[in-house]
């Protein structure tokens, strides 16, 4: 078994190749000395100046509110078109609603940037609207791409579940609304959780987008990170990547427990 | 008899408003930026705001549609442009290739795990990929840099003397590629070969296959569908890249989305930035039309 020796070397190489940035991510944010990478002592020093940086705490709050508003967003249409895709076999449009739910995911960025900031530029000269480009824009655009990762995730869930139940409801007399609303939904309540999630954290990233589609005094959290680190590392930027992945591995392991304990209840 | 007609009606336009609902917004917000992106591209570039002239106007009677074409001249006559591209084209291919060369092996092993196992693995190799993109690229900056992580690690023991000068440069860009998007070629990849029956692998082994002749004859066949979803994956972001060369590259690094951006950010040429991004989509249609393929191939299949 020479050959599965080698093979999980490697594969335990990919996987520190994948951690070992983060941890030192982490480590470094509780370093004295300023120059990030030479160890100076322990201290949470760069955590109060964080505190007291308004700047960041103000693009944190554009961030944060964009990323609910957009996440709850995106789940609504990822589950309507989801829903369609899964249920209503061949229809028109399909191809093309199809497409447009999975060209997002791997468009490059700035291209999807350019293009979405041109068309508000253009409907604003027509029509007015949207005024300026700010909070909603950012929404606008976040909700857009991030139905395309709810449409993924809500799809895989949407098929796997056993449409029998459904049918049986039908069946009985229940309206289609009523059986989406009692039977579907909440078989897929772990899907719209975890597609709510993702969105929330891709639009609390999204860096390049949100650069070309947001306008004067609503600078998101990434673009006031990448104008730090552009300059060089900086220690406060490593206290608020820990804040953030503290905060992520919470969320996940809440939810994985969530998901664990609603899986065997269902068994 | 009314009732049950409405009833009826309202059944059809339900489900022509579940299907409305998303056309509608994708189409309005994904699919017409793409238009008004390709009206901008042959538009004039003026210093105003918004930075371009109309493309039709309409005076005495007299409609007048003038297309500029000289942005996609102006691409050709720059050799900065081609060599953009071409450079991106580059940076991408390696980076994916050298993606599959670690996402293959690891993929394998997680498929081949125990079952208990498995999930767990899987789950560790998207973890990552919840944690921030920006942040995740940060990191590099302090492990690579001159008195960084890396040539501290190195100088203590032994192995070099002077500091090695990886950031800003081209290595730093592709390592930073295949770090951010190991993720989404090792997911397809997985997908693959765990569906791969190990009947087949325990035949070729009984008619005296040795375990390379049997990997290279029905493992790797098998899974090229996995290789070719997980390599698109990785490439067609990968060509407009941006955020990667700008923290990790050096002034010699070109790719097309560090021009876009450019364009956009600092010459305020947006009719230029929009043919910049034309010419990059008519690149990649190829590889996102194939992606779409094999996409819906999967879909049929399951």
């Amino acid at each position: 078994m020479r050959r599965s020796v080698s093979l999980r070397l490697v594969a335990i190489f990919g996987f520190v190749f994948l951690y070992a940035p983060i941890l030192s991510l982490v480590v470094f944010s509780f370093n004295e000395s300023k120059l990030v990478t030479v160890w100076g002592g322990f201290s949470t020093k760069w955590y109060a100046a964080l505190l007291e940086d308004q700047q960041i705490l103000d693009a944190a709050w554009i961030s944060l509110r964009v990323a609910v508003m957009s996440a709850t967003l995106a789940t609504v249409i990822g589950t309507l078109a989801s829903y369609a895709l899964a249920r209503f076999g061949r229809f028109r449009f399909r191809m093309l609603l199809s497409g447009a739910v999975t060209a997002p995911l791997v468009m490059p960025e700035v291209i999807t940037g350019l293009s979405m900031l041109l068309l508000f530029v253009a409907l604003e000269g027509i029509f007015g609207w949207p005024a300026g480009r700010g909070v909603d824009t950012l929404v606008i655009a976040h909700a857009t791409f991030g139905a395309a990762y709810a449409t993924v995730v809500l799809g895989s869930r949407m098929s796997a579940l056993d449409r029998s139940v459904e049918e049986a409801a039908l069946d009985l007399g229940a309206r289609p609304l009523r059986v989406f609303f009692d039977v579907t939904l909440p078989a897929l309540a772990p899907a719209l959780i975890s597609s709510w999630l993702l969105v929330f954290t891709i639009s609390l990233d999204d860096l390049v987008v949100s650069a070309f589609v947001t306008g004067p005094g609503a600078s998101t959290l990434p673009m006031v990170i990448f104008s730090k680190v552009r300059l060089g590392v900086s220690p406060e930027v490593n206290a608020l990547a820990t804040l953030v992945i503290a905060a992520i591995s919470v969320v996940i392991v809440l939810a994985s427990w969530q998901m664990r304990r609603a899986a065997a209840q269902t068994r | 008899m009314r009732l049950r007609a409405l009833a009826g009606w309202l059944r059809i336009e339900g489900r022509a408003a579940v299907v409305a609902v998303p056309l509608v917004w994708l189409g309005l917000f994904f699919l017409l930026p793409f238009v008004v992106l390709a009206k901008i591209a042959v538009s004039e570039s003026v210093i105003a705001r918004p930075p371009y002239l109309p493309i039709w106007d309409w005076a005495e009677g007299v409609l007048n549609i003038s297309l500029n074409f000289g942005n996609f001249q102006f691409l050709t006559e720059d050799p900065l442009y081609l060599l953009a591209y071409l450079g991106s084209l580059k940076m991408a291919a390696v980076s994916t290739v050298i993606a599959l060369l670690i996402g293959y092996p690891m993929a394998y092993v997680i498929a081949r795990a125990p079952s208990n196992r498995r999930n767990i693995l899987l789950m560790l190799v998207v973890l990552p990929f919840w944690t921030s993109f920006l942040l995740r690229v940060y990191a590099w900056i302090g492990i690579l840099k001159g008195n960084g992580l890396l040539n501290g690690l190195l100088m203590a023991t032994g192995i070099i003397h002077e500091p090695l000068v990886i950031l800003q440069t081209d290595f730093a860009v592709y390592l930073g590629i295949v770090y951010s998007y190991l993720p989404f070629m090792i997911l397809p990849l997985y997908s693959t070969l765990v569906k791969l029956d190990e009947a087949l692998l325990e035949a070729s082994a009984d008619l005296g296959a040795r375990p390379f002749v049997t990997f290279v004859t029905v493992t790797l066949p098998l899974s090229v569908p996995g290789i070719i979803a997980g390599a698109l994956l990785v490439f067609i972001p990968a060509v407009g890249e941006f955020v990667i060369p700008a923290l990790l590259g050096g002034p010699k690094t070109l790719m097309i989305g560090s021009v876009l951006w450019n364009e956009f950010f600092s010459n305020r040429d947006w009719p230029v930035a929009s043919a910049v991004a034309i010419v990059m989509l008519v690149v990649l249609v190829l590889p996102i039309g194939l992606l779409q393929r094999t996409q819906s191939e999967k879909e049929e299949n399951a």
